[in-house]
C-alpha cells in the first residue's frame, strides 16, 4: 500500500505539488498522468524518500517516508526520469553494480529481470552510453528490479522511447505485476493511461481526478464533437468565438468541441459555421479520451 | 564490505575509461614538474662574473679563457683586491666571483692540487646554483684535459661558497610546491567533480535510494583517488630526484606519511566542495579559485611568504599547502625528523578533521 495524505512541496515560492492525496493498493499498476511540469517527479521523489514534504504525510508499505526512510530504501526500486545509468560502464557492469550495492547478485535475482534483460543481453559488453533509448530503458528497469523490490517507482519510463519499445515496456510491467510487485508509473502520454489499473490525472501540482481509465472517460460529462472543414484555421477561430463554446482544441486532424450546456447543440452550431462560410463541414459525435479530459480541465475556469 | 569494494571498482572504471581524467591524473603531474623544473633551472647565458687572479700564470689564464670562451659567462671585472668582493656583489651586477689561489700553477705542480673558490650571490638561489655548477663543469673538463697523458693526476679543487643566502632557501622549492599543487588538484578537484557528476547525471538519486550509507558512498568515491594521488606523489619525488637531483635527506617513510596526510586533507576539501555545488562546472571553478590559486600564490611555493604584505601573510596562515610545503622542504632538503615538523603536522591533522566533519554533516541523504 502506498498512501499519500495532503502532500505539499514548494521550491521556494514555486509550487511543486499541493495537497495531494491518493492511495495505491498492493499489486496495482497505478499511473500518474500529466504534462511536463505538473509535479510528477516531485511526487515520486517524496515517495522514494528523496525529498521531504513541506506538509502532509506519505507511507510506503506502512513505512513513513521521512521517519523510516532507511527501511523504505531497501524495499523500493526507483527508475528516475533520466535513465540513471553509468554511461561509461557496460550493460553488464551497470547491472552488476546495482545488484551489488543492494547486497545481491545478478544470478540470485536473474529470474526477475530475465524477460527484460534477455533482450539486451547480446549487447552486454556495450557501454550504456552507446545504447538506443529503448535499450537504455530496459537496462534501467533491470537495474531497478535486480534487488527484488516490493514497490517499483518508474518516473516517465517511456519518454524518449519509440512506439514499439513503449508497447513492449508495458507488456513487461504487466508481467511484473503478476509477480506481485506494486508499480507506480508516471507518463506524459495520455494513450498509456488505459494500460494502468487506475490513474491519477495531475495538473499544475494537484490531482483533479483518480479513477479507473474507463471511469475517467465516463466521468467526462459532456457530449464531444469532432469537427473538420476545408479551412481548419478559420474553423478553430470561429469555434473559439462561438457563444456556447466550452472548449475547442486541435486533436489530430480535427477539432474537438464541447458546448457550455452539457449536451451540445449540433444543429445551431452547424448553422453558425455554414453562415461563416465553411465548406466541406463534417461534424460528428465522438468518444472522449483521456486527453479530452485534460483539455476540458485546462480550459475550465 | 563487498558493497564498498564494488563501489571502488566502479570508480576505477570511471577513471580509466575517461581519457581526460587519465590525462589530468598522470599527464599533468609529469608535465607540471618538468615545466616548473626547467623554468626554474633555466639555461644560463652571459652570466656576469668577476675574476680575482693573484697568480696570473699559464694555468689560471687558461682556465679563465676557457670559462669566457663559453657562452655562459661574461667577464665584467678583474678584481684587484680581495677586499672589493663584497662591494662588487652589492652592486648587483656580478653573479659569481672566481677566486684563484696565489701561486696557482706552482702549487698544482708541487702539491698535485690547487684550489679555486667560486663565490656566488645566492640571493637568487637558483641562478647561483646553476652558475656554480656550470663553472665547476668547465673547470672539471679542463682538469681532465690536463690529466689525459699524466700518470700523476692533478687536482683542481673548485669550492663553491654562497653569499647572502647560504642555506640556499628557494632552490628545489619547486618539488614540494608542485607536489602540493598536484595533490591539491588531483585529490580535491577530481573528487569534487566525480561526486558532482553523479548528481548531474542523476545516478546520485539511485545511490541515495539504495541501502548504501553516506559514509560508504564517500569512502568509495575517495579511495581510488587516495591510491592514485599517492602514486602521483611518488612519481613527483622520483622525477625530482632523478631528473633534477633534488635530494631526499630525511626519512622516506615520514615523507610519504606526510603526503598521505595532505592527500586526505585535499580529499576532504574536495568532498566539502561537492556538497556545496551541483554542477561539474561550478565544482571546477570553486576548486580552481579557492584551492589552486592560494596554493600557487599564498603558500610560499613561488613567492616567499616573508615578502608578502602583512594581510596576505595573515591569509597564508589558513592555506593548508603552506604547512605541507614547509614539512616537505624540511624533510627532503634538511633531513629533519618528526620532532621538527610536528607543529605543521598537527595543523594539517586539525584542518583535515574539521573538513571531514563538515562534509559529513553537509552530505545530504536527500536531494534538497
Amino acid at each position: 500500500m502506498i498512501r499519500a495524505e495532503n502532500l505539499t512541496k514548494y521550491y521556494g515560492k514555486t509550487r511543486g505539488v499541493e495537497d495531494i492525496s491518493f492511495s495505491v493498493d498492493d499489486g496495482e499498476i497505478f499511473g500518474l498522468i500529466g504534462p511536463d511540469g505538473a509535479g510528477k517527479t516531485s511526487l515520486f521523489r517524496m515517495l522514494t524518500t528523496l525529498l521531504k514534504p513541506d506538509k502532509g504525510k506519505a507511507t510506503v508499505g506502512e513505512l513513513d517516508v521521512v521517519k523510516d526512510y532507511k527501511k523504505i530504501r531497501k524495499k523500493i526500486g526507483y527508475m528516475p526520469g533520466r535513465f540513471s545509468l553509468y554511461q561509461d560502464l557496460s550493460v553488464e557492469e551497470n547491472l552488476a553494480f546495482y545488484a551489488r550495492i543492494f547486497n545481491t547478485t545478478i544470478q540470485e535475482n536473474y529470474h526477475l529481470v530475465k524477460d527484460i534483460y534477455q533482450q539486451i543481453e547480446p549487447f552486454r559488453k556495450r557501454l550504456a552510453g552507446n545504447l538506443s533509448g529503448g535499450m537504455k530503458q530496459k537496462l534501467a528497469l533491470s537495474c531497478a528490479l535486480i534487488h527484488s523490490p516490493e514497490y517499483l517507482f518508474l518516473d516517465e519510463p517511456t519518454t524518449g522511447v519509440d512506439a514499439v519499445s513503449r508497447q513492449e515496456f508495458w507488456d513487461m510491467l504487466e508481467n511484473l505485476q503478476q509477480k506481485g510487485i506494486t508499480i507506480m508509473v508516471s507518463t506524459p502520454y495520455m494513450d498509456e493511461a488505459s494500460l494502468c489499473d487506475r490513474v491519477a490525472l495531475i495538473q499544475k501540482g494537484s490531482i483533479f481526478n483518480i479513477n479507473r481509465p474507463e471511469g475517467i472517460i465516463s466521468d467526462f460529462g459532456r457530449d464531444l464533437y469532432a469537427l473538420r472543414s476545408r479551412d481548419m484555421f478559420e474553423l478553430n477561430k470561429d469555434l473559439k468565438n462561438y457563444k456556447n463554446t466550452h472548449s475547442a482544441f486541435r486533436f489530430g486532424e480535427s477539432i474537438h468541441f464541447t458546448a457550455e450546456n452539457i449536451s451540445g447543440e449540433p444543429e445551431s452550431l452547424r448553422n453558425y459555421l455554414i453562415e461563416k462560410g465553411h465548406e466541406d463541414l463534417k461534424l460528428e459525435k465522438t468518444e472522449a479520451g483521456i486527453e479530452d479530459c485534460f483539455m476540458d480541465q485546462m480550459t475550465a475556469k | 564490505m563487498k558493497r564498498f569494494w564494488s563501489f571502488v571498482i566502479k570508480e576505477f572504471y570511471h577513471i580509466f575509461r575517461d581519457r581526460k581524467t587519465l590525462l589530468i591524473l598522470f599527464g599533468l603531474p609529469v608535465t607540471l614538474i618538468l615545466i616548473f623544473g626547467y623554468v626554474i633551472r633555466s639555461e644560463i647565458k652571459d652570466a656576469n662574473i668577476a675574476i680575482y687572479d693573484p697568480s696570473k700564470d699559464e694555468i689560471t689564464k687558461d682556465i679563465s679563457n676557457k670559462l669566457l670562451a663559453s657562452d655562459y659567462f661574461n667577464l665584467v671585472e678583474n678584481v684587484q683586491n680581495i677586499q672589493e668582493i663584497d662591494d662588487i656583489f652589492k652592486k648587483g651586477v656580478v653573479r659569481e666571483i672566481i677566486v684563484f689561489e696565489s701561486d696557482f700553477a706552482r702549487k698544482l705542480e708541487q702539491n698535485g692540487e690547487a684550489s679555486i673558490q667560486l663565490i656566488a650571490d645566492a640571493s637568487d638561489a637558483n641562478t647561483a646554483n646553476l652558475v656554480v655548477n656550470y663553472t665547476r663543469a668547465i673547470i672539471f673538463d679542463y682538469m681532465n684535459e690536463l690529466n689525459r697523458n699524466n700518470p700523476n693526476p692533478l687536482q683542481i679543487l673548485a669550492e663553491p661558497r654562497m653569499v647572502y643566502n647560504e642555506e640556499m632557501k628557494g632552490a628545489y622549492m619547486f618539488v614540494p610546491g608542485t607536489m602540493a599543487l598536484i595533490l591539491m588538484l588531483v585529490s580535491a578537484l577530481m573528487t569534487s567533480i566525480s561526486i558532482v557528476r553523479e548528481k548531474e547525471m542523476g545516478t546520485m538519486e539511485v545511490l541515495l535510494v539504495s541501502p548504501l550509507k553516506p559514509a560508504q558512498i564517500i569512502l568509495g568515491k575517495v579511495t581510488p583517488y587516495v591510491t592514485l594521488s599517492l602514486i602521483n606523489a611518488v612519481t613527483i619525488i622520483l622525477l625530482g630526484y632523478f631528473v633534477f637531483g633534488v635530494p631526499i635527506h630525511g626519512s622516506v617513510f615520514l615523507l610519504l606519511a606526510e603526503c598521505m596526510l595532505f592527500i586526505l586533507l585535499a580529499l576532504s576539501l574536495g568532498l566539502l566542495i561537492s556538497t556545496l555545488t551541483s554542477s561539474q562546472r561550478a565544482a571546477m571553478f570553486i576548486s580552481l579559485f579557492s584551492l589552486m590559486l592560494p596554493t600557487i600564490l599564498l603558500s610560499g611555493f613561488i613567492f616567499p611568504v616573508e615578502n608578502m604584505p602583512e594581510i596576505l601573510q595573515w591569509l597564508s596562515v589558513i592555506v593548508p599547502p603552506k604547512y605541507f610545503i614547509i614539512i616537505i622542504k624540511d624533510i627532503m632538503l634538511k633531513g629533519v625528523g618528526m620532532s621538527f615538523v610536528w607543529k605543521e603536522t598537527l595543523v594539517l591533522i586539525g584542518m583535515t578533521t574539521i573538513f571531514i566533519l563538515l562534509s559529513i554533516r553537509k552530505f545530504k541523504i536527500r536531494l534538497d
